[in-house]
């Protein structure tokens, strides 16, 4: 009775063994595996919801098309810049990715590109955006603009816009995309002579609930323009704050300032006039935008697509361009496939939903033009 | 002027603290524990009241019945599941619970009321009041959480006094099982404690969010732990001290904002904290309890 038990529970082992085989071993070569992480629950899940949502109608119409197949896998970091990042990344790499296509977060990019560099698989993150990831490794790659470009970006657009005006900044020192904003925006309004009136207003992630002292700081000092390169949340407090005081400066945002007008229960008309920095409008009327829309409310019950969800749509694109122009294929081991599309990044340019002509600089980090838009009667409108 | 602004500011925020702080200061004082999820019962009842005026069209005094209703029942449900049970035990396991219902709470509205941010939208309508060529502004929203925080710390420094449940839990906390010997019911006044402390968690929810009009799961967590220090800075399981304390660190918050640094004003606010409880250890208006050997 033992001995056919034993027999029995061998013959399970040695199947088992070839099940394991089956799932890695016999790779489909017409089928690439992308893999990305993500917030898909949590405090940031809005972020990377929209990201896989944007991933998954890429990999949808890629798929539609024939030829080479994307297998997609999208797996929860919850936003967290130590061990469950690194276990969301390592269950992909059992899984058997051969290209990453995340993390969505800064800390959970500095945490799995870390190990991504190690393992030479690539990495092209849509919407981590700290100059930091950009330089972990020559495989890591951005497809949204770094921190202080983005904020030297706007102090260029505001020296064009309002020349001579006093301008304040608010940031949230406890946040790198924040500070790493106001850091670029600072260097190069000094090199621009711009006038920064208030420019040390800052809240932390602890004490956000209260931001009337740096609304009235900037008030006091008279400032025409106000800068606040932080997330819709926090800005959408500033805004009713400044309402309800009577302040009315034009309050100029950055990318993470995309989603105010989705704010439930905000009264958008207290957004009029606002400018904001975002490379992707969900109003614009081209065909390929309008498309992407559509398709993504049919998916999402309604919800309309921000940044995040157009970077993803990018990011899967611009993989799979590389891909075929490189010949990698899904017998292509992931650091083969590494160095192609290194090498293939390096002279590619893009046309996306989030820019024309995007191309990536040696470090990995982007160059596409910077676009603003003002919000006005409740949409976003190109900003002349 | 300036200073004038920021010192409304500063009592607005605090006000709101000290109404929080009374809630915690109610519990600890006669249940003696530390009701971590009170901040959480805040952000339900802030999120109950948008519901009832975002999605019925409720007028706001409805918005904010509702609140305190389903709050109470929320602070008996919680008080009795997950408190009661452990009646007698190291106070450290009622701590750790407290924990626990706390990320319940915040996990739970997450699946109901789903992680992105909503604006709620003030209770008060009133226009705010200028002075000076609008350089000194006093919102309704200023006016409303002072009212309503006085006459809550007015109503609950004469409920414990006079009335008979009041003594009762005054009995309680003293010695609960003195108390229990001459008659008292003491899981019931406890009970009653937690309806009366969620009861203000809900107020408090609704003026927090009018006062700060971003409501998330995590609305509750940090202003909770603010009014949690302000409670203890104005001595724990006093009433007046809760008052005292909440006023206090909005102020002294919001100067140090304005005048030393807004990068180091927590650095500040608790560099006071702790200088106050080493002069004072029980707090500002608390009581030094002589220990009998």
């Amino acid at each position: 009775m033992k001995k056919v038990f034993a027999l029995v529970l061998t013959f399970a082992m040695v199947l088992a063994m070839f099940a394991g085989c089956g799932s890695s071993g016999s790779a489909d070569k017409n089928t690439i595996k992308i893999g990305m992480t993500g917030p898909l629950t949590g405090g940031a899940s809005a972020y990377g919801i929209a990201v896989r949502g944007g991933m998954q109608i890429a990999v949808d119409e890629i798929n539609a098309k024939g030829g080479l197949q994307i297998e997609f896998r999208a797996e929860d970091d919850e936003a967290d810049g130590a061990d469950k990042a690194v276990s969301a990344y390592n269950s992909l790499k059992d899984w058997g990715m051969q290209i990453l296509a995340g993390p969505v977060t800064t800390g959970s990019s500095l945490a799995i590109g870390a190990e991504a560099v190690n393992d030479k698989i690539f990495m092209l993150t849509p919407s981590a955006s700290a100059e930091d990831v950009a330089m972990l490794g020559s495989n890591v790659f951005q497809m949204c603009f770094t921190d202080p470009n983005q904020g030297a970006s706007a102090a260029d657009l505001m020296a064009a816009k309002w020349p001579g005006a006093t301008i304040g900044v608010i940031y949230d020192s406890s946040d790198a995309y924040s500070a790493g904003v106001r850091d670029g925006f600072l260097d190069k309004a000094a090199d621009l002579g711009l006038n920064i009136a208030v420019s040390d207003a800052s809240f932390t992630s602890d004490n956000k609930a209260d931001l009337s002292t740096q609304v009235t700081q900037c008030k006091d000092a008279g400032c025409d323009v106000v800068f606040l390169p932080f997330y819709y949340t926090e800005a959408s407090q500033v805004l009713t704050y400044a309402n309800t005081i009577g302040y009315k400066p034009t309050f100029f945002g950055c990318d993470g300032m995309d989603g105010i007008l989705t704010v439930e229960g905000f009264d958008t008309s207290l957004a009029e006039g606002l400018v904001l920095m975002t490379p992707f409008d969900a109003n614009a009327t081209d065909a390929a935008t309008a498309s992407f829309v559509e398709t993504f409310k049919k998916n999402n019950d309604g919800l309309v697509p921000n940044q995040f969800a157009a970077d993803g749509y990018d990011v899967i694109y611009a993989i799979y361009n590389a891909c075929v122009a490189a010949g990698i294929d899904g017998t292509t081991s992931a650091a083969d496939a590494c160095a192609k599309l290194q090498a293939e990044f390096a002279k590619m340019s893009v046309d996306g939903l989030t820019g024309k002509g995007m191309t990536w600089d040696a470090n990995g980090m982007i160059s596409k033009a910077p676009a603003a838009v003002v919000i006005e009667n409740g949409i976003y409108v190109p900003m002349g | 002027m300036q200073s004038i602004q920021y010192l409304i500011n500063g009592i607005s925020i605090g006000a709101v603290y000290a109404i929080i702080a009374l809630g915690y200061t109610m519990v600890y004082g006669i249940a003696k524990m530390l009701n971590f999820a009170h901040g959480d019962v805040i952000m339900v009842g802030a999120y109950i009241a948008f519901c009832v005026t975002n999605y019925l069209g409720l007028p706001s005094f409805v918005a904010v019945a509702a609140s305190v209703v389903v709050c109470t029942l929320l602070g008996i449900v919680i008080e009795g599941l997950a408190y009661k049970p452990l009646r007698g035990t190291p106070s450290l396991a009622v701590l750790i619970t407290a924990i626990g219902v706390s990320y319940f709470l915040q996990n739970a509205a997450q699946l109901i009321w789903s992680s992105s941010p909503k604006n709620f939208t003030s209770v008060v309508t009133m226009d705010p009041i200028t002075l000076f060529d609008g350089r000194l502004v006093i919102t309704g929203e200023v006016l409303l959480t002072v009212l309503v925080s006085t006459l809550v710390m007015i109503g609950l420094t004469l409920f414990t006094g006079k009335t008979r449940t009041g003594k009762a839990m005054r009995a309680v906390s003293e010695d609960r099982d003195a108390a229990q010997l001459m008659g008292i019911n003491v899981n019931r006044t406890i009970s009653v404690t937690f309806a009366i402390g969620s009861a203000l968690a809900a107020v408090a929810g609704v003026l927090l969010c009018s006062t700060v009009p971003t409501l998330m799961p995590t609305t509750g967590s940090m202003p909770g732990i603010r009014a949690f220090t302000a409670a203890v800075f104005g001595g724990i399981g006093s009433i007046p001290g809760a008052m005292l304390g909440g006023i206090l660190l909005g102020v002294i918050e919001t100067f140090s904002k304005a005048y030393l640094s807004t990068q180091f004003s927590d650095a500040i606010v608790f560099c006071v904290l702790i200088v106050i409880l080493l002069v004072k250890p029980a707090g500002l208006l608390g009581k030094q309890v002589q220990e009998k050997v």
